[in-house]
């Protein structure tokens, strides 16, 4: 009301610097930048889609890549009444699932303990824990490589190509990763609300599960669904460790199986691929308000 | 019965001495404050009491018991923080029910006691909100209510006024008395803010440093304080020091401030001044409102004296008058219609009564 009664009092008036011109311009700016991101991000996917609609012959004939004349869904129809993309699908699936549980059990009550509980060492262990995540996967697979052969060795258990091995591999990237964001959310709670806890006589294990957890829901969602996308993801790993058709995880399984010598099955690749890429998208779709709220906790007082 | 106990209590952290052995006897139902600076350790005194804080060294016992090992939980006690602290996924009735829930207590005494507690501190119409939508005088009240339901031997503050603006604090300062007369629990409470300590206290322990320095009833404090530091921490504006001398002259003793400014002592006090005639580092300490106008009608011990007003400050019900001697400024209460006029020399009455003489090297007031 108070300022439409002032642009009532002076019509016309040019405004000159003032907030709603400054906004409207950075608002110009932002619609550029954000369209021009959106169309490089949205560029490869699409292809994907375009790419998966058509026939071996279409796509291999010099015409408009962009363009489909003969949509088909012949790929989806092959993939899928492959036995093994299912297989692929259900061994990522269970893999994916298990890590994330793994992960968070063991995020969520590493975090707690070295945001919390003071005990000899755990800023260094907290530390430490951070410095684990900054070693590149690719210097892991080797060692990992040696450890297995030993366990073969001396316990005479085979981890090598079994698609279960992922679910205690995968855990190697996504633990730290996980408890890394919980310690930094866990350590935005004030410290006077496990000490209300423990005077109305909680235990920690009770202050964990009733207060630490439902106040930190946004950020163990975000863990989640980081931990989700890594695993579901996850390629060189399996690479390494898995060769038998029937031990593949999805990536490795679409790369492995529809690629035979030089011949590329482009149409099933780009399917399966847009296939893959489902899940984490419906996952982040529905938890796409908490991610952000993860994501950005701590920037702004509750 | 729940007193609490001190007894030499000692908190170390690394090597420094946040609490230096403190003695502390809390009655039954008495409401205490803990007063003094930051850093003085009266938080991390009340912390141990609390079992929040380990003990370095010493006994702290509640009703009787020593707690020393005893975790927070078994100590039956309930505090109330500075940031209320409240569970922010939970609404202030299940807040309130936390504690008792955890400790398997039957679900219609929960309720019962629940109510009650939100009756007492008028918020009953509150139980369904969440923190989040409560205003701070609001969520006060709720921390208060987290405390009550517990029935605990003892009540734990911690600055829990700290944050609200100036005049909730008094608000909310009469309903923290108003919820003791009701309640009659064993408060200790922190503060750094000597009005409230005077106001809600039954006796209030002023510490600095470490240790307490005296512990008395606020009238007690203000008008016997026992050190230096006592004497300037109560009462605002606070009370003047100034540098004097004590002389005999014909049987009756006299300060001095300087070559123009004396005052004769009281006569009930020579016997215990003598000793300090023409000691060092004296100061005599005097409080604003003993030093006034000029009035028609003279008490015994009142003594005029001119002097130049350096600055005014006119507060409405009183006018505050500063002027310098010695060095140090000096503040007085003058009446508004005295005509108080900075640059201007005016006559202004010192009432001897009421002053103290404290030893400036040891603090004490003698």
């Amino acid at each position: 009301m108070a300022n439409a009664s002032i642009a009532g009092e002076a019509p016309g008036r040019p405004k000159y610097g003032s907030m709603s011109r400054d906004r409207t311009w950075a608002l110009r700016w932002s619609y550029f930048f954000l369209v021009l991101f959106a169309i490089f991000f949205l560029m490869p996917p699409i292809y994907m889609l375009i790419t998966s609609l058509k026939t071996s012959a279409e796509i291999s004939a010099a015409t408009n890549p962009w363009w489909i004349s003969n949509p088909t869904l012949q790929n989806y129809i092959d993939l899928l009444s492959q036995n093994h993309f299912l297989v692929f699908f259900r061994n990522s699936a269970i893999v994916s699932i298990c890590v994330v549980i793994l992960t968070m059990m063991i995020s969520v009550i590493a975090a707690f303990a070295l945001a919390r509980m003071k005990f000899w060492g755990s800023a260094t262990l907290a530390t430490g824990v951070f410095l684990t995540y900054l070693i590149p996967e690719t210097l892991l697979f080797i060692p990992l490589f040696k450890m297995f052969s030993w366990v073969n060795e001396v316990f005479g258990i085979q981890l090598m190509n079994h698609w279960w091995t992922m679910i205690i591999l995968y855990p190697t990237l996504t633990v730290p990763f996980a408890t890394w964001i919980m310690i930094g959310y866990f350590a935005s709670i004030p410290k006077e609300l496990d000490e209300a806890a423990l005077i109305d006589g909680a235990t920690w294990m009770q202050t964990l599960t009733k207060i630490f957890i439902p106040v930190a829901l946004p950020g163990i969602i975000a863990a989640t669904i980081f931990t989700f996308t890594v695993a579901w993801a996850q390629f060189l790993y399996p690479l390494a460790f898995t060769t038998s058709t029937s031990e593949l995880v999805l990536p490795v399984g679409i790369i492995t199986t529809l690629i035979k010598g030089d011949v590329f099955n482009w149409g099933q690749i780009m399917t399966g691929a847009l296939l893959g890429a489902a899940p984490p998208l419906i996952i982040y779709a529905f938890l796409m308000d908490y991610y952000i709220a993860g994501l950005t906790a701590g920037a702004t007082k509750g | 019965m729940a007193q609490v106990t001190l007894r030499k209590v000692v908190k170390k952290y690394d090597e420094v001495l946040a609490v230096r052995g403190i003695d502390l006897d809390i009655t039954d139902k008495e409401f205490i404050v803990l007063v003094g600076p930051s850093g003085c350790g009266k938080s991390t005194t009340l912390r141990m009491i609390a079992g929040l804080e380990e003990i370095s060294g010493g006994d702290i016992a509640i009703g009787g018991h020593v707690v020393n090992d005893v975790p927070p939980k078994d100590r039956d006690i309930a505090m109330v923080f500075q940031n209320y602290a409240l569970y922010p996924h939970m609404n202030v009735y299940e807040n309130m029910s936390f504690g008792l829930k955890l400790k398997k207590t039957p679900k219609d005494v929960i309720d019962q006691r629940v109510r009650q507690a939100a009756q007492i501190l008028d918020i009953t119409e509150l139980l369904d909100r969440k923190p989040k939508q409560l205003s701070g005088g609001q969520r006060q009240r709720v921390a208060m209510g987290r405390a009550i339901v517990r029935d605990p031997k003892v009540f734990l503050f911690d600055e829990p006024l700290s944050n609200l603006d100036a005049k909730l604090r008094v608000q909310m300062r009469t309903e923290i008395k108003k919820v003791h007369q009701k309640v009659r629990t064993t408060t200790v409470y922190v503060t750094h803010d000597q009005v409230e300590a005077m106001t809600l206290a039954d006796r209030v322990v002023v510490m600095n440093g470490g240790i307490i320095e005296q512990v008395g009833s606020p009238n007690d404090l203000y008008h016997s304080p026992a050190t230096k530091f006592v004497a300037g921490f109560i009462g605002s504006p606070a009370m003047n020091f100034i540098s004097c001398q004590l002389e005999q002259a014909a049987g009756a003793l006299r300060v001095r401030l300087n070559d123009t400014l004396s005052f004769p002592v009281p006569a009930d006090r020579t016997t215990r001044y003598t000793p300090y005639v023409g000691k060092p580092n004296l100061m005599l300490g005097l409080r604003p409102e003993h030093i006034t106008e000029t009035r028609p009608h003279t008490e015994p011990n009142q003594h005029d004296f001119d002097m130049m007003i350096d600055v005014v400050e006119p507060m409405g019900m009183e006018t505050l008058v500063y002027f310098t001697v010695n060095g140090r400024e000096i503040c007085g209460r003058v009446n508004p219609n005295a005509g108080a006029e900075a640059a201007q020399s005016m006559k202004l009455r010192a009432d001897l009564s009421n002053m103290h003489l404290i030893d400036d090297s040891t603090g004490k007031v003698l």
